[in-house]
């Protein structure tokens, strides 16, 4: 469904994603998962076609993202909905213009249709009832499962997750990702969920990819994740403070900036 | 010192000429979607509703008040060489050619420029400009363009109203309050007030809308992504467009005279 080929991001000197190759299967929940600033928002915006990748290619259903012109996107666009780390619900619409809003642009269907149409949307995430609401009235769980219902109102192949359950309470945590489970479980659409969420991630994924300083450390089945032996992977699941993946990520010696660098008391050795 | 002081100004006017080129480049993109598919006439009116109609008091009040002080102040002036039947052109001139654009444009900076630089840093902050993306939907054409046209329609109208309504005040004060014969005001007024000063506020206007439009929406485009970084667009977008409205209308007065 989704490949890419070579990927790199760079940012400066500074290597978001560094050389990406993976591969995600249709139908299924690929988690992409990793500590703050591993690169994993950076290559979701790059697969979801938000950003222009530096070099490599990104073969969504055989064609290449970097290098379709905007209209040919737009077209590939309507097969996709993305569910944003805030949400990103239009603040001047209600929910229920929110859930409506591609079905408006997109289709010359009638209201009455649309409207029952938002209502299995709403219905599906739990929120019917809920479409006079402003999204600065919803709560952070209730304007995620919005999001999820607008993703979802074109009936798309793939939807994009990016930090689904960040902010969360565990229960709406868990609502959110049971949503994407079943869901993807229900109408075969592809999940692509990026999260630090480790016992989430691994939960509801059919593969997991995991990410560190923009490359691909480990991936396969959630079990294979669980029993690998690489140590920054076990540091990672287990959330451990000490290991291969360090907490400083300073490129100076601590001491060497205290004793050297100008504008520091001198402290003698 | 020098040397650094040399550099710091270089790297000044380096930086200065490639925010211009960059916002020229960003209105000459974002003015080229105005005829692309799918047409946003209807987001045009709307935008217009919002900026238009709700600049329309504040751009009342100034009139108004720009309209009694110039009768007032004019007489006064005017009296002392006993010239007061020239009070409604100068009043007429001075609001049409001059105070009616300049002023109705700060206004309008104050008012509508803020609240779009503002709504689209905010826009980009949430994501919002990102979700139209996935959605198939051009941000550029939806929320920027449809706000640099909206500028361009709504500030020769807002002028107009200005200058209706300052027009009205300098007679009432003139005629109602000092005296000034109401035939002698009305008929110097028309007798002085040429096409070309109408022309002359009215292509400021266009000029002040477009320059209004593109600063505002490019300043909440650029907006650093974060709560303080979107103040800051604003206040800078608000300033820039005020100091910029200023020299373009010297420039224009400059080929009207």
């Amino acid at each position: 469904m989704i490949k890419t080929i070579g990927l790199n991001q760079h940012f400066g000197s500074v290597k978001a994603v560094d050389n990406v190759d993976l591969h995600i299967k249709k139908g299924d929940v690929t988690v992409i998962m990793g500590g703050s600033g591993s690169g994993k928002t950076t290559l979701l915006r790059l697969i979801a076609g938000l950003t222009v990748p530096t070099s490599g290619s990104i073969l969504f259903a055989g064609e290449d993202l970097a290098k379709v012109g905007r209209k040919r996107l737009y077209e590939l666009r309507l097969q996709v909905g993305m569910v944003f780390q805030y949400s990103a619900l239009l603040n001047s619409l209600d929910v229920y213009e929110n859930v409506s809003f591609p079905l408006h642009e997109h289709t010359d269907l009638d209201e009455s249709v649309i409207r029952t149409m938002v209502t299995m949307k709403l219905e599906q995430v739990g929120l019917r009832g809920f479409e006079n609401m402003m999204p600065s009235q919803l709560s952070g769980g209730m304007a995620k499962r919005v999001a999820f219902a607008r993703a979802l109102a074109m009936d798309p192949q793939v939807v994009f997750f990016d930090e689904p359950t960040s902010g969360l309470d565990p229960i709406s945590a868990g609502v959110v990702s049971s949503l994407i489970h079943d869901t993807t479980a229900k109408t075969r659409m592809t999940s692509v969920v990026v999260t630090h969420d480790v016992q989430a991630g691994l939960d509801i994924a059919d593969h997991v990819i995991l990410l560190w300083q923009g490359q691909i450390i480990a991936e396969g089945k959630p079990a294979s994740i669980r029993q690998s032996e690489d140590p920054r992977v076990q540091q990672f699941i287990q959330g451990r403070p000490n290991g291969p993946i360090p907490f400083s990520r300073s490129d100076t010696a601590y001491i060497d900036d205290l004793m050297h660098k100008p504008g520091y008391v001198r402290m003698e050795q | 010192m020098i040397g650094s002081l040399t550099g710091y100004l270089g790297r000044s006017v380096i930086r200065g000429i490639e925010k211009i080129g960059d916002a020229t480049m960003f209105g000459l993109s974002t003015l080229s979607l105005f005829f692309a598919r799918p047409w946003q006439g209807k987001h045009f009116v709307m935008q217009m509703y919002a900026i238009g109609v709700g600049s329309l008091i504040i751009i009342i009040i100034t009139g108004a008040f720009t309209g009694m002080v110039l009768a007032l102040q004019g007489y006064h002036m005017l009296i002392k060489v006993g010239t007061e039947s020239l009070l409604g052109p100068a009043v007429a001139l001075s609001i049409i050619r001059e105070l009616g654009p300049v002023l109705a444009a700060l206004m309008f900076v104050g008012r509508a420029g803020s609240s779009i630089t503002a709504e689209i840093g905010i826009m980009r902050v949430t994501e919002q400009m990102d979700a139209l993306e996935m959605m198939a939907v051009n941000p550029q054409a939806r929320v920027l363009l449809t706000r640099i046209i909206a500028c361009v329609l709504s500030l020769p109208i807002l002028v107009a109203i200005f200058d209706v309504v300052g027009l009205f005040a300098g007679y009432l004060i003139g005629v109602e309050m000092l005296g000034v014969n109401g035939g002698v005001y009305m008929g110097e007024t028309i007798d002085k007030i040429g096409m070309v000063d109408l022309w002359a506020g009215w292509t400021k206007s266009i000029y002040f809308g477009l320059l209004i439009g593109v600063i505002c929406t490019y300043m909440g485009l650029r907006a650093t992504p974060t709560t303080e970084g979107v103040a800051k667009a604003t206040t800078q977008a608000v300033m820039l467009c005020s100091v910029m409205i200023l020299i373009i209308d010297y420039i224009i007065t400059s080929f009207y005279l």
